[in-house]
């Protein structure tokens, strides 16, 4: 039963990770670069919701509604003013950009919120769900979590596969000079990839600080690294393989939390992570490329 | 120009397994032999059943249509691709085990249809690189510059610049390699490859985008490096001149088969080989 | 790539502004015209330029992206706290010259260990996946140190791991590091490991490996096919890189009196990598002065206070968008003579 528990737990963390791994994967598919600044656009993304629900007294659904809306101008600012000027550049001039930008966003949090853990309100009104005669009990956000996570996945899949700009999407990824020849606006395209990133960030910020509600300038960095991490673990550039390898990773970091090591979770988790890389050395669901000779 | 055309008329005399190698060699262990070598890509057979003999001293030709699989061999040969099937031998020694770096310690050396050159090094630090297992001291030497070090790096210059003047080049030695003009590059390309001490030199496409004069040059050059250093040449190339005038032995190669292999007289009139280069002559213009 | 002759000149040029540096520096602690901030960031200095250097042989010369290389500096932090600790007190070596000495190169050796057997793995994959696993391994050694624990009772040394219920005094106290190190680092120690780290890197550099290691970077099939075995050179810049970062730890963990594990965090290796970056890639001496400049860059931007580290992000943008701004690397090209080659090449083939 306690087993149960923490799968669930995992999953539901898991889930969270997916989510804010979807964003660095679209964005490393379609504009070759890592967006460190992702995981601030979630603490970003809290802070607004804390504001919204705590100072203006606002319910879940608007306040996540403004969240998503600073959220999404947010990234697509971010891209327009540091990130395309970077397009012909190496990607580690690209890469220093975005932390750069990472800190910028943490610094003006902590101006603006100060250093001292906000307490994030309680947004969900759901009951607990008790199952197997008390024995496992199941809060409702951690389910809302996980039915999030497959509803988001079922959109995005559908999206590229079926819309008009999901498919340019697409396009834009594998190559954007021919894209380009065919008439996609490729600017467009990827500010609608960051946009889309953008709102998931703030959707993740929301069940994030939900789930563990201390909410700092510093809450969006290492759940930004795991899920980076788990996009990788997951193939990057891959949608199908960033909601794996999140949830993946959110189930070995509170498996190896609770029948391991507290301590030691982090470091389970990245052992995990590099001893699946040694056996697929281009993450579960990624491609090898094949170099010409 | 000279007027003399370049032309080898080799004599070979078939090897015992039947194959023909120039009459020179016969005493000598052929420096390659393939056995029914092939590759298959997932249900396609990219190389398949490709058998060849090389005589120690034997210039050869691989030609055929784009797309035949004339450089999927040579990936073969140097063991950037596993073959599937068939073996490979370097003068007797079986290639099965060996990797791309074991291939050119063992004494394969090649150049690459796409130019593959160290752009940001000068030219001398190129064919350095070829050097590299040649004139040898550790990475302690190095550092502490003990010396080993001076001794060696003189040797690799001086080496380098003797290379680099087989096609009149010491005078680029600190030049830019990627900004040399695409014909010296690839010049460069094969005076790195000689530099590391090859047995079997594969050249693909060593002709491309040189004129009529560059390549009477290097014709002439390949003839010298074979003469000088008594090795074998294995080259892939479009231009017929240079194919028909130096090549020993010519193999023809079309949807990863050989169609045809012979003397460039005898290839020059065969049917097959005509077929696949110039398509089915049509009834009505017989 | 410049002549021999130009990186024998910059090499020399480079060792003569350290030497140099050093004498001035002492000069002015010795006259007390020296800021005591200036002062005590004298030695940390020392530590991140070796850091930056050492990173810039992986990233610059290597061509690997490496994302956990304060992992190596915790390693040898840490050892050389130990060694200096057990030393004095299990052998009563009461020379403080000589313990550091000997720390440094403890430290040294145990990352450099360390170095080699986190390569195996880690070199075997390229690009992105590479330098992922090299911040997975960064947080691992942060999160292991942080339950270390470790004692000297007389000459032995009582390890303890998750608990530090040990005998003997206490050294390595977990997630509170280091107990009461008597700091024992030098800015003459640290001048020193700085040209000790110059000459291992330039050395190795201009010499068969450096070319070598170039090439794996440069044309990785193009090396392969002349005989360079790829990963025992992408090994040999990784694992000294390593050694020399555990020295560089060893040097800054024997000049703090507290130090904790998760100092030596992500945000450590991306300021080394900001380091190598904005100093250039492969380029030694630069990496020298951007990691002096933005070591001291944050207390000189003290009177900003709360907006310190905002200006401090904000510079770091800036800086990267105007040295990658198309128009700025045309204007940067026509001031360098690196233009007389290609006429140089054509020329001399129409000859």
């Amino acid at each position: 039963m306690v087993f149960l528990s923490n799968l669930v737990n995992g999953i539901s963390l898991g889930s969270i990770y997916a989510i804010i791994a979807l964003g660095y994967t679209m964005v490393y598919g379609i504009a070759k670069m890592l967006n460190f600044a992702h995981g601030d656009v979630i603490m970003v993304g809290a802070f607004i919701i804390f504001c919204a629900a705590q100072y203006w007294g606002m319910s879940l659904i608007p306040s996540l509604l403004i969240a998503m809306a600073v959220c999404t101008l947010l990234g697509i600012t971010i891209e327009k003013l540091a990130y395309k000027p970077l397009r012909q550049a190496t990607s580690l001039a690209v890469l220093i950009t975005a932390i750069g930008m990472s800190y910028l966003l943490q610094n003006t949090a902590l101006l603006i919120w100060g250093a001292n853990p906000k307490v994030f309100p309680s947004l969900f009104n759901l009951d607990t769900i008790v199952l197997f005669d008390g024995q496992l009990s199941i809060k409702g956000e951690t389910l809302i979590t996980i039915a999030a996570n497959i509803v988001i996945m079922i959109g995005l899949t559908l999206f590229t596969s079926r819309s008009k700009m999901g498919k340019a999407m697409r396009c834009v990824s594998e190559d954007r000079g021919a894209a380009e020849l065919m008439g996609i606006n490729v600017n467009t395209t990827i500010s609608v990839t960051f946009a889309i990133g953008s709102a998931l960030a703030a959707i993740a910020g929301l069940l994030l600080c939900s789930a563990y509600p201390m909410l700092q300038p510093t809450t969006g960095s290492m759940p930004g690294i795991k899920a980076f991490t788990a996009a990788v673990f997951g193939g990057i550039g891959s949608i199908p393989g960033a909601m794996l390898g999140g949830v993946l990773l959110g189930i070995i970091e509170i498996l190896g939390k609770a029948y391991i090591s507290t301590e030691l979770g982090d470091a389970i988790v990245f052992a995990v992570l590099i001893i699946v890389l040694l056996v697929r050395p281009t993450g579960l669901l990624g491609k090898a490329v094949r170099e010409k000779v | 120009m000279s007027e003399a055309k370049i032309r080898q008329n080799t004599p070979m005399v078939p090897y015992p397994s039947g194959a023909m190698v120039p009459e020179r060699d016969l005493g000598s262990i052929p420096v390659l032999e393939c056995s029914h070598l092939g590759i298959e890509f997932g249900g396609l057979k990219a190389v398949d059943d490709f058998n060849v003999i090389m005589g120690k001293t034997e210039i050869a030709g691989l030609i055929g249509p784009n797309g035949a699989g004339k450089t999927t061999i040579f990936n073969l040969l140097t063991k950037v691709y596993q073959p599937t099937h068939g073996t490979m031998m370097l003068e007797g020694k079986d290639m099965g085990n060996m990797t791309t770096v074991d291939v050119n310690k063992a004494g394969i050396a090649r150049t690459f249809q796409n130019i593959r050159l160290f752009d940001n090094m000068t030219v001398e630090e190129n064919v350095r690189i070829g050097l590299h297992n040649q004139i040898r001291y550790g990475m302690f030497s190095g550092i502490l510059r003990l010396p080993k070090y001076w001794k060696a790096e003189k040797q690799q210059h001086e080496k380098a610049l003797e290379l680099l003047n087989i096609f009149d080049m010491a005078g680029l030695a600190d030049v830019r390699a990627g900004s040399l003009p695409y014909g010296a590059q690839r010049r460069l390309e094969i005076v790195r490859a000689l530099a590391t001490s090859p047995k079997l030199l594969l050249l693909d496409e060593p002709a491309a985008g040189m004129n009529p004069h560059e390549t009477e040059e290097l014709m002439g050059n390949i003839i010298k490096i074979r003469d000088q250093f008594q090795i074998a040449v294995l080259l892939i190339e479009h231009d017929m001149n240079l194919v028909m005038g130096i090549c020993e032995d010519i193999c023809v190669l079309n949807f990863g088969k050989i169609i045809a292999k012979g003397t460039p007289d005898q290839i020059q009139q065969n049917p097959a080989v005509i077929e696949a280069y110039l398509g089915k002559r049509k009834e009505a213009e017989a | 790539m410049k002549t021999k002759k130009a990186r024998f000149i910059t090499s020399m040029v480079t060792y003569g502004v350290v030497i140099a540096l050093y004498i001035v520096l002492t000069i002015m602690i010795d006259n007390k015209s020296i800021s005591r901030t200036l002062k005590g960031q004298l030695i940390p200095i020392c530590s991140w330029i070796v850091m930056a250097v050492s990173l810039n042989l992986v990233v610059g010369i290597s061509g690997e992206l490496s994302l956990g290389h304060a992992g190596f500096m915790s390693i040898g932090a840490f050892s050389g706290i130990v060694t200096s600790g057990w030393l004095l007190n299990g052998f009563e070596m009461e020379d403080p010259t000589l313990r550091l000495v000997l720390a440094i190169v403890t430290g040294g050796l145990i990352a450099g260990i360390a170095g080699a057997l986190i390569g195996i793995p880690v070199l075997r994959l390229r690009g992105d996946y590479l330098a992922i696993v090299t911040l997975a391994f960064g947080e691992i050694i942060k999160n292991v140190m942080n339950c270390v624990y470790v004692a000297v009772e007389g000459k032995a040394l009582n390890w303890g791991f998750l608990s530090g219920d040990l005998p003997g005094t206490l050294l390595l106290n977990g997630p509170m590091g280091a107990v009461k190190v008597k700091t024992i680092s030098t800015f003459t120690a640290g001048f020193l490991l700085v040209m000790f780290t110059l000459v291992v890197v330039l050395n190795l550099t201009n010499s068969r490996s450096g070319r070598a290691i170039m090439a794996a970077r440069d044309n990785r099939i193009a090396a392969e096919s002349m005989g360079i075995n790829i990963t025992k050179y992408k090994m040999m810049a990784f694992v000294t890189a390593a050694t020399l970062a555990g020295m560089a730890g060893a040097l800054y963990g024997l000049s703090m009196a507290t130090l904790v594990p998760t100092k030596f965090s992500f945000n450590e290796s991306i300021n080394v990598l900001v380091f190598v970056v904005l100093g250039g890639i492969g380029n030694i001496p630069g990496s020298i002065v951007s990691a002096a400049a933005l070591t001291i860059l944050p207390e000189k931007l003290r009177f900003l206070q709360n907006y310190r580290m905002l200006a401090y992000a904000v510079l770091l943008i800036l800086a990267m968008l105007l040295s990658n701004n198309p128009m700025m690397k045309s204007l940067w090209k026509r001031l360098i003579p690196g233009r007389k080659e290609k006429a140089e090449g054509e020329g001399a083939m129409r000859a």
